[in-house]
């Protein structure tokens, strides 16, 4: 069972790029301009196949803002080509940094992305109605379990335990929020058991990766489907016999914290949410100031990047990678509550439906930084809402290749193509003693 | 599980298992302490006493237990007779005997032999359903266990079973050729397909360095969405004037035929899972590729120095793993499910043939043999589903218990209170 | 501090690394641990730092006994290790490097870096050491990283400081002032074990010698002793510091290697102009402290590495541009740095290790298959042929000792038509007996017309094979000069320097 057992080197282990087959090299300062080309080009080619007359309208009210800004009224045809040509004109300059070997800032792409969005959108939605605050509100409650999930994975890897399981971690979560909630009445004890939940299902891989140094993935994608048969296996023998007193939880209801909540767009945005998000807002805080500003942090970060050299300093690298993964299991656990509780009110057979997988992405699209993370997990929650959106509205844009969006945009990243990252030296490779 | 048919003697190694040191060097303790363990005789005794492969049984029997006190927590009568367990233990114990031994000689009688019935062809069905369901695990674990020899973890068996499907279902039905040639052109472009689908994450890993977990269980999803339009398309797999997300059924000359006749669903898919496990033992133990993939698999650097092109390597390697999982996608659309290309036509085997595949160690005769074992936990399953009421997804997590345990032998050896292997 | 060991005993399986070992370190003195590799100093340095538990024995500093769990145990009652392998996280600043571990924080468990900051600073300017706090450990030099281990143990407020290997990656100017470090830390009381196989070092620094031969002690010895003697005591017999070999006979020019460059991924030239050419029957040593393009230049060689432009040309064939299989079909032989990396694959049997780099023709393949009964009888034979000490040809190369994994290589390499071998480090790990038995291979190559490039970190080893010796600095070559060199000249070109009066000599 070469793969189980067999004990990886530091540079073949985990997920880090092969060093035995050499990547193509020097494309980096290329990358960018390649990439904005491509993308000008894709929407100018859109709007000359088809041209759609007529007005796009922007909304960006929401109810009981203290001030109720007017909705934006475009041309949807020259409003479009017009964000073309600043496309345009941002590829230029990102092409004329790379003659000048300057580096390129990030606020091109930013700038980029929005113009790009605004263009297509205006296209798509011709005649029609964007909503703003729903569109990106939308976007971050479907980022919730993304955002949890991916923070879970973070913490593991830069702890150097490589988190396959946070599907699993996510789907025994939604279980375990859904039997709590409605056995106890509380929501609040449902996201406590998800949380425990989630902790349950890093304790294993714990058990079999730090512990019997069992393949890390492996271990990963057993539990996933240990979890899968699991709750199917409980679903159908218990909660479906008895979804009154044990799959019919409480729903966690949207709460708009008082002022911040009246802010014209952000409010509505962001401090309309169920209670869960607000709970991410500061889970998200959290783990990127103890990660880079503490103590815990520090060593956790040792122990993912050299656990020997941690280890002669006197720090016990499988207790602390033991502490960190508990920890992101309940955070991801957390993050399962969404689907049996805010999502729907209830649990289903396989409800996380891969999101797991998604938030692996944002952990390596975010380059195992939790706050680039959160964003790559927001970004993937973004495409799938404005697929909802779009296919609403009846745009032209097949809904199904809007949903595979965030895992192409996951293999370019692993390809390099979209910036090179670097996972943590000892992501995967188990810590022997002697 | 015997190597005696490997000309390479255990090439992978458990970390905990003996280290069979040779005689010991007069220039001894040159050893590195992180890698020697020192050296121990392996008698064929103290392997079966002390070694993997009782680890191996207690793993089975450990995963077993644990579904049967799943069965037995969910029974009714368990729950009735634990209500004055104190005052009479022995029918709560009698409850427990007949919630278990009913499970079991209910997936026996799905699996092997149903001894309720009279008449032979009856009684035997079971085990040609069995078969039927191994088919596609026997398959799709080699395409999962090959890559594993060259150190690739496929976790894309789902796409590649999906977009492979697809194809051969385009083929099946869309065209109209004889048999002779309509058959082996549906098969060979599902494969064909599979393999493009699994080569591209070799080709990435080979090209760019990424990682094929990352890449394969992404292109799962891609594959997933991809075959999803494809069913909105009639040109493509719609079904004119339907909404259902499912394509017509296969044309009668691209449907794998029967074996054993029509009474039994085994089709002709087993057999091609049967020729698949011979072409690749010939591979892996015989060929030269073989001997590159797995040389590749244990250590790249020193293939690639050997003038071995590692890269091509995994691009080959990956292309014959999808092409393996592609036929398992072809099985169902072509075989097992005829009725039409749908979404769910991988059927979780994608994911099943990791198991199996670790479970025979990735060596084809043990997936062979760990094919067979879950396939009859599928067939079985479903009828203990069906007389007893109780899940099919049972299986599901005795069979990733089975993996679990077994990957992680001196736990198993804790659980029981072995003596450890190793003097630590 | 004082440290007394007492019959310290560490098994590995049933392999004994340390054998009831005895040792007293006393304050203010520097000790050295002289041994082979292999003879168990590191494992001894493990065990008193806490990283093994000991089978048998005990530790005691200033009388009290030591009962260590971990190296957290050993670093709070003053034991301060600088690692072989440098226990630096690269991707950490120097101070948070020497912070880790030993963190001082403010609220909420914030980090206080710029405590940090301070020590670094602090211990840095008390002994010269110029290390700037916040630079990124992975840009430093080896030699900076060095110090910062040194720093990490002195901000421990260590008393007892064991120096494991540590010159093995510096210059010689590098060694002398690390010599001179551990004299300063000697002056200033603490007490240092100084852990080496390098006999001109422990002449010049050490006050008292124990020397360790297959995980015993084998006696004391003083720092005035000859080098045969330290050397003889070591390997427990009289040992030939030479290797026997007659007159060069040259024959015409085989490899001629013009204006060779390597450029790495980051863009930066690891080999840098290299012009030499060598004669068939000639042996060139390429001398110089590791890291200096030596790896860069015998990949570019087989084909392995990707960005090289210049010129090698083999028999009038060239080779830059061909993949290594091609190259390797030419007729180039390699013996890799790092035979546990790039020789071996270690899940093989010793009967496929011997095809490995002909796997795509014959006398082992026929028609994509294998031909099993030819390599088993090929394999018996070179079995025997170079003393393999292995059960049989079926033995996993994982489990064979070092020297006996690198007779596999060379075994190999050595059983083809060969038009040129390439030699990296053949004896590195190696014990006395195989390193012999090597180098005789080495010479018998030389002696059968075929042209040798053997590289080198160990001068010894340079000076006993070379018939002229390359020495390279920063990817260049400073001069190539006979064997007879003196070594402070070697020495001094390593370092970048070319003497004078230095003349090139061509063969």
């Amino acid at each position: 069972m070469s793969t189980v057992t067999a004990q990886p080197t530091p540079d073949s282990g985990g997920l880090a790029p092969d060093t035995a087959v050499t990547p193509t090299r020097g494309a980096g300062a290329r990358k960018l301009p390649i990439a904005l080309g491509v993308l000008t080009a894709l929407l100018a080619g859109i709007l000359l196949r088809s041209s759609h007359a007529g007005d796009t309208t922007f909304q960006l009210a929401a109810e009981s803002d203290f001030v109720t800004l007017p909705d934006i009224v475009v041309p949807s045809g020259p409003t479009a080509w017009v964000m073309v040509v600043i496309c345009l004109a941002l590829t230029a300059e990102a092409v004329r940094r790379m003659l000048a070997h300057l580096r390129q800032p990030g606020w091109i792409p930013i700038a980029f992305a929005i113009a790009w969005m605004t263009g297509f959108l205006s296209w798509a939605a011709a005649d029609g109605r964007i909503r703003l605050v729903s569109l990106l509100g939308g976007a971050v409650a479907l980022a919730i379990p993304l955002v949890f999930g991916a923070l879970g994975g973070v913490l593991g890897e830069r702890a150097g335990v490589v988190n396959i399981a946070i599907e699993g971690q996510l789907l025994l979560g939604a279980f375990a929020a859904a039997i709590t909630a409605s056995s106890t009445g509380s929501p609040w004890a449902g996201l406590v058991a998800a949380a425990v939940a989630g902790a349950l299902v890093a304790l294993i891989l714990g058990l079999f990766a730090i512990t019997y140094f069992v393949d890390q993935v492996i271990v990963g994608v057993v539990l996933n489907v240990l979890v899968v048969g699991l709750t199917n296996f409980m679903f159908r023998q218990v909660l479906t016999p008895n979804a009154e007193t044990l799959n019919s939880p409480e729903r966690l209801r949207a709460f708009p914290i008082p002022i911040l909540g009246d802010i014209p767009l952000i409010g509505p945005i962001l401090f309309r949410q169920t209670p869960l998000v607000y709970v991410l807002y500061a889970v998200v805080a959290l783990v990127a100031y103890a990660l880079y500003r503490t103590r815990w942090g520090l060593r956790v970060r040792a122990v993912g990047e050299h656990p020997k050299a941690a280890d002669t300093v006197g720090i016990k690298v499988n207790r602390t990678r033991y502490r960190t993964i508990l920890l992101a299991g309940a955070i991801a656990g957390l993050g399962g509550a969404y689907f049996s509780l805010v999502s729907v009110a209830g649990f289903n057979r396989e409800m996380t439906g891969g999101a797991g997988y998604i938030a692996l992405a944002a952990v390596i699209f975010g380059k195992w930084d939790p706050i680039r993370a959160t964003l790559a997990a927001l970004l993937f929650g973004f495409a799938t809402n404005l697929q909802g959106v779009l296919s609403a509205i009846g745009s032209p844009v097949p809904s199904q290749f809007m949903l595979m969006l965030p895992y192409l945009v996951t293999i370019f990243a692993v390809a390099g193509l979209v910036g090179r990252s670097r996972p943590p030296a000892a992501d995967g490779v188990p810590y022997r003693q002697q | 599980m015997s190597d005696k048919d490997q000309p390479t003697p255990e090439s992978e190694k458990n970390p905990d298992s003996p280290v069979v040191t040779d005689e010991p060097a007069t220039d001894a303790p040159e050893v590195d302490p992180h890698d020697a363990r020192g050296e121990r005789s392996r008698s064929l005794l103290r392997e079966i006493t002390s070694g993997d492969a009782l680890a191996g049984v207690l793993a089975v029997f450990l995963a077993i237990f644990v579904g049967s006190v799943m069965i037995a927590a969910i029974d009714e009568g368990v729950h009735e007779t634990a209500g004055y367990l104190t005052a009479r233990p022995s029918d709560f114990f009698a409850a427990v005997w007949e919630a278990i031994s009913g499970a079991y000689s209910a997936m026996f009688r799905g699996a092997v032999f149903n001894y309720n019935l009279t008449e032979p062809a009856q009684q035997w069905r079971p085990l040609t359903e069995t078969l039927k369901f191994a088919g596609p695990l026997i398959l799709g674990g080699l395409g999962v266990g090959l890559a594993f020899r060259a150190s690739l973890f496929n976790i894309g068996g789902r796409g590649q079973m999906l977009v492979a499907g697809g194809a051969a279902g385009w083929v099946g039905f869309q065209l109209d050729l004889p048999l002779v040639v309509h058959l082996p052109l549906a098969v060979l472009v599902g494969m064909a397909a599979g393999a493009l689908w699994g080569g591209l994450a070799g080709l990435l890993k080979a090209r760019t360095g990424a990682h094929e977990v990352i890449v394969t269980i992404m292109l799962n999803y891609v594959g997933y969405y991809l075959l999803f339009w494809a069913l909105t398309k009639e040109w493509l797999l719609k079904t004119p004037g339907s909404v259902n997300p499912k394509s017509p059924p296969m044309k009668d000359s691209a449907v794998l035929p029967d074996v054993l006749g029509e009474q039994f669903n085994l089709h002709f898919g087993f057999v091609l899972a049967l020729i698949a496990v011979g072409v690749a033992w010939w591979l892996l133990n015989r060929s030269t590729l073989g001997y590159r993939i797995r040389a590749v698999g244990q250590n790249p650097h020193a293939a690639r120095a050997s003038g071995i092109n590692v890269g091509r390597t995994y691009t080959v390697v990956m292309m014959i793993a999808g092409s393996l999982l592609g036929l398992a996608g072809v099985n169902q659309v072509l075989g097992t499910v005829p009725s039409g290309v749908s979404l769910d036509l991988d059927a979780g085997i994608g994911f099943d043939a990791i198991t199996v595949a670790l479970l025979g160690r990735s060596r084809p005769l043990g997936i062979l043999a760990a094919g067979l074992l879950f396939g009859a936990f599928k067939a079985g399953g479903f009828t203990m589903q069906a007389s007893e009421n109780i899940s099919v997804d049972l299986v599901l997590v005795v069979q990733s218990l089975i993996v679990l345990f077994l990957a992680a032998p001196p736990l198993v050896r804790a659980i029981f209170r072995l003596p450890a292997q190793e003097a630590k | 501090m004082r440290l007394v060991l007492r019959g310290i005993t560490k098994r590995f399986g049933s392999v004994v690394a340390n054998d009831s070992i005895s040792l007293t370190v006393e304050p203010g003195e520097i000790h050295c641990l002289l041994g082979e590799n292999g003879a168990g100093k590191s494992t001894l340095m493990n065990v008193l730092y806490g990283l093994y538990k000991a089978d048998e024995g005990e530790i005691e500093l200033d009388g009290q006994v030591q009962h260590f769990t971990g190296p957290g145990d050993a670093m709070a009652a003053g034991i301060g290790m600088v690692h072989q392998h440098f226990m630096l996280i690269p991707v950490f600043t120097v101070a948070e490097n020497v912070m880790l571990g030993n963190e001082s924080t403010g609220f909420a468990g914030a980090l206080d870096v710029d405590a940090a900051r301070e020590r670094v600073t602090e211990i840095s300017d008390r002994f010269g050491f110029h290390v700037n706090p916040d630079a990124l450990v992975e840009d430093l030099p080896v030699g900076v990283q060095q110090r910062v281990e040194i720093i990490k143990v002195l901000s421990r407020d260590a008393e007892l400081l064991v120096f494991d290997e540590p010159t093995a990656v510096l210059t010689p100017q590098e060694t002398d002032e690390l010599m001179e470090i551990m004299r300063q830390l000697k002056e200033a009381g603490k007490a240092i074990v100084f852990i080496t196989h390098k006999l001109r070092e422990v002449r010049a620094v050490a006050d008292r010698i124990t020397v360790i031969r297959l995980g015993k002690v084998v006696g004391e010895a003083e720092p005035t002793a000859s080098n045969a003697e330290l050397a003889s005591m070591m390997v427990g017999r009289p040992v030939e510091l030479v290797v026997h070999k007659g007159e060069p006979k040259l024959g015409a020019d085989a490899l001629v290697v013009k204006d060779l460059r390597v450029t790495d991924l980051a863009g930066h030239a690891q080999v840098d102009g290299l012009t030499f050419t060598i004669r068939a029957g000639e042996v060139l040593c390429v001398a110089g402290v590791q890291g200096n393009g030596q790896t860069e230049l015998t990949e570019a060689l087989l084909g392995l590495q990707d960005d090289v432009s210049g010129s090698i040309k083999l028999d009038g064939l060239e080779l830059v541009g061909r993949s290594t299989r091609e190259i390797l079909d030419a007729g180039v032989g390699f013996i890799p740095e790092d035979r546990q990396v790039d020789g071996l694959v270690p899940g093989f049997t010793i009967a496929e290790n011997l095809m490995l780099n002909r796997s795509f023709k014959s006398p082992f393949v026929k028609n994509g298959s294998l031909r099993l009964g030819a390599l088993r009888e090929f394999a018996q034979k070179k079995l025997k042929e170079y003393d393999v000490r292995a059960r049989d040809i079926d033995s996993l190369a994982a489990n064979l000792s070092g020297g006996n994994q690198q007779k596999v290589v060379v075994a190999r390499e050595l059983s083809r038509d060969l038009r040129l071998l390439v030699a990296a480090q053949p004896t590195r790990g190696v014990d006395v007996g195989s390193i012999e038995f090597i180098h005789k291979q080495i010479v018998a190559t030389r002696d059968s017309g075929i042209p040798v490039l053997v590289v080198s970190t160990e001068l010894d080893e340079v000076v006993a094979l070379a018939d002229r010796i390359m020495v390279l600095y920063r990817g260049r070559v400073v001069g190539i000069v006979p064997a007879d060199t003196p070594r402070e000249t070697l020495g001094l070109m390593m370092t970048g320097e070319r003497p004078k009066d230095l003349k090139d000599v061509v063969a």
